[in-house]
């Protein structure tokens, strides 16, 4: 206690030079929260986004689909349970999904063609719309929702026609007319770029391929249905179940757990660079304090002090300055943060070609295991940068100290 | 080690490595020092003085020979016990005061007693006491920038005997002070050594402060060339 003493009179003594010191700190401390923040709440959103959209919390996959090889499409498809779906009810939502050519406006676009059942309420995708549509079955033409980014590079809107050929179960090409009934805006992009959503018992139609589905989409009291089953429960992720190939919420998520881990890394880089300039300032002042100091040392070893209880001082001296960089940013920066945190970060508006889910606005989220781990980054790097220079006390001759010599 | 011996110095030599040869900065002196004496080493500068304080000080440690304080040998002493020495049983008095600057008067001389454990209350009646005894209870709020050179070594005095040593080292105590100060601070030191019994060691090779000595040790390259009893 009475080294914490000592070394907070010291510091609270050097005036400015503390006051600097923990300025540039408080900025990297504030800084690292924020980016830290930035990406923690692009991940939620990404993966909040995707899963509303595209995955759920689980999905019963066809063994033989891979959803980065179109390829994989024509054979990747099966009957689907219907015992299974029943029990699901409105928490699965099967998706049969074939390669297709468009022709909007007189050009050529390779999409694919998801067929989606159109009471489903387990993914965001507007089918209401596709459902009236279909019930009233205007004139044999096929409605279709597609996202504003297939219609943006398609020049479609809303009522626009378009034909569309595809192949059936066969191998025999067919076309027919689609009717653009809603253009929809997603974060998702991988629901939306060159994607045409259509009625799943159109789709199955058109395909021959009746009570079909690529994969099935699980809501999260899907999953925990399944798991609750008295036997057949949900095997790992990855393995088969019931003949399709069960993925879970991690799994799905992979790809932008990836993209995030790649971001963190290079906001990291920036975070470690602020901090890093941050503790050569705490190490700077240590070294200078030592050097200016030495008779004071000298004087804490003449009046009974230890070398350990100098070096632990010098080095608290040099924690204290981060203890009082969190006080000034938690200050400063709370509100700052706060107010980010309220009105959003701005994304710019081709940002999502990169083709992962990332909304118009970022909102940061803080979480208390960030903030801890960042309070403690700060504490320990700058513990370790005051105790190296600090170590050298351990070494000095109190009478040379004491005359003021060079260490 | 005699009964009313303190310090006890057997045959210590105190080498230095000069380049690739040694200097020999103290050679055989054999001293003691009895309860409540009020002497001083004298010399020319580089005779010795400061290493002899700094060995008896255990700050330093002989190269040769033995040296006692307080019943403690010097040689054999880990830097923990020789802490635990200087901490309870000897106070220092330096030529530039060694003041802490960011403290206050109050808190430089509470210092002292901070390594000790004692009660919050029993500090600061020690530390007024003190103050009181070096004539500085109204500076007790001022930092040792406010202060004059005098004032400083009183501080400096207030800070060696408010934990009530046995046995005070004072170097040069008078040497950046003017010659009433000096007076002032010797004169003060003489009325604690007599008051409380303290025995008191300086290094000196001022005349003021060789005037109320009671036993003047001469040091010439780093032996002892006289040791005399004065006053007595």
């Amino acid at each position: 206690m009475l080294t914490f003493i000592l070394a907070f009179r010291n510091l609270m003594g050097s005036g400015k030079r503390t006051w600097l010191n923990v300025s540039v700190l408080s900025l990297a401390f504030v800084v690292i929260i924020f980016y830290n923040g930035l990406l923690e709440g692009w991940n939620v959103q990404a993966r909040t986004d995707t899963m509303a959209w595209e995955t759920g919390n689980g999905r019963l996959s066809h063994p033989l689909f891979d959803q980065f090889d179109p390829f994989t499409l024509a054979d990747s498809h099966g009957k689907t349970d219907e015992g299974l779906l029943t029990l699901l009810g409105k928490d699965a939502s099967p998706v049969l999904i074939t390669q297709a050519t468009a022709y909007p406006n007189g050009r050529l676009f390779n999409v694919l063609l998801k067929g989606i059942d159109t009471r489903q309420t387990l993914l965001s995708v507007p089918v209401r719309l596709m459902d009236s549509l279909a019930s009233a079955g205007e004139g044999g033409v096929i409605p279709a929702v597609i996202g504003d980014r297939m219609a943006k590079a398609a020049k479609l809107k809303a009522g626009d026609m378009m034909v569309v050929r595809w192949r059936d179960a066969n191998g025999t090409f067919d076309a027919r007319e689609v009717m653009i009934a809603e253009v929809f805006r997603t974060n998702v992009p991988s629901v939306d770029v060159s994607q045409v959503w259509i009625p799943l018992e159109y789709l199955r139609e058109m395909t021959s391929m009746y009570g079909e589905a690529t994969y099935i989409t699980l809501s999260k009291e899907g999953v925990a249905k399944l798991n609750g089953a008295a036997d057949d429960k949900l095997p790992a992720s990855g393995e088969l179940y019931k003949g399709w190939r069960y993925e879970d919420e991690d799994a799905l998520m992979h790809e932008i757990d990836t993209v995030i881990k790649a971001k963190k890394g290079s906001s990291t880089v920036i975070s470690m660079l602020l901090l890093c300039i941050a503790l050569l300032a705490i190490f700077d002042t240590q070294i200078l304090s030592i050097f200016r100091r030495q008779k004071e040392i000298g004087t804490y070893i003449a009046l009974g002090m230890t070398r350990l209880k100098v070096v632990g001082i010098f080095t608290i001296e040099g924690t204290i300055h981060s203890v009082l960089a969190i006080a000034l940013g938690t200050l400063w920066g709370m509100p700052l943060l706060k107010w980010i945190q309220h009105t959003g970060i701005p994304m710019p508006s081709n940002t999502d070609q990169a083709g992962l889910a990332i909304a118009d606005k970022i909102v940061p989220v803080y979480s208390a295991g960030m903030l801890l781990a960042t309070v403690l980054l700060v504490v320990i790097s700058s513990l370790v940068v005051s105790y190296i220079p600090a170590r050298k006390i351990s070494k000095m001759k109190p009478t040379e100290a004491l005359k003021g010599k060079l260490v | 080690m005699e009964n009313n011996k303190i310090v006890l110095l057997e045959g210590v030599c105190k080498r230095f490595p000069a380049g690739k040869t040694e200097f020999t900065a103290l050679s055989n002196i054999s001293l003691s020092f009895g309860k409540g004496e009020f002497a001083g080493l004298v010399g020319p500068s580089g005779s010795g003085k400061t290493t002899l304080l700094n060995i008896i000080g255990s700050l330093d440690t002989p190269s040769e020979g033995t040296a006692d304080v307080l019943g403690k040998r010097i040689n054999l002493l880990s830097h923990k016990e020789a802490a635990q020495l200087r901490n309870y049983g000897i106070g220092f008095i330096f030529q530039t005061y060694n003041l802490l600057p960011v403290y206050s008067v109050y808190d430089n001389v509470e210092f002292a007693l901070l390594l000790q454990k004692m009660s919050s209350e029993a500090r600061k009646k020690a530390v007024m006491e003190a103050l009181e005894w070096v004539g500085l209870t109204e500076k007790v709020k001022s930092r040792p920038s406010m202060l004059s050179g005098g004032e400083c070594q009183r501080v400096a005095i207030a800070r060696a005997i408010v934990k009530k040593p046995q046995l005070v080292l004072a170097d040069e105590p008078s040497a950046n002070l003017d010659s009433k100060n000096s007076h002032h601070i010797v004169q003060t030191m003489k009325r604690i050594n007599k008051e409380l019994g303290t025995t008191f060691i300086f290094s000196t090779h001022d005349e003021k402060v060789m005037q109320y000595l009671d036993r003047i040790i001469y040091l010439k390259d780093g032996m002892v060339d006289k040791d005399e009893t004065v006053n007595k």
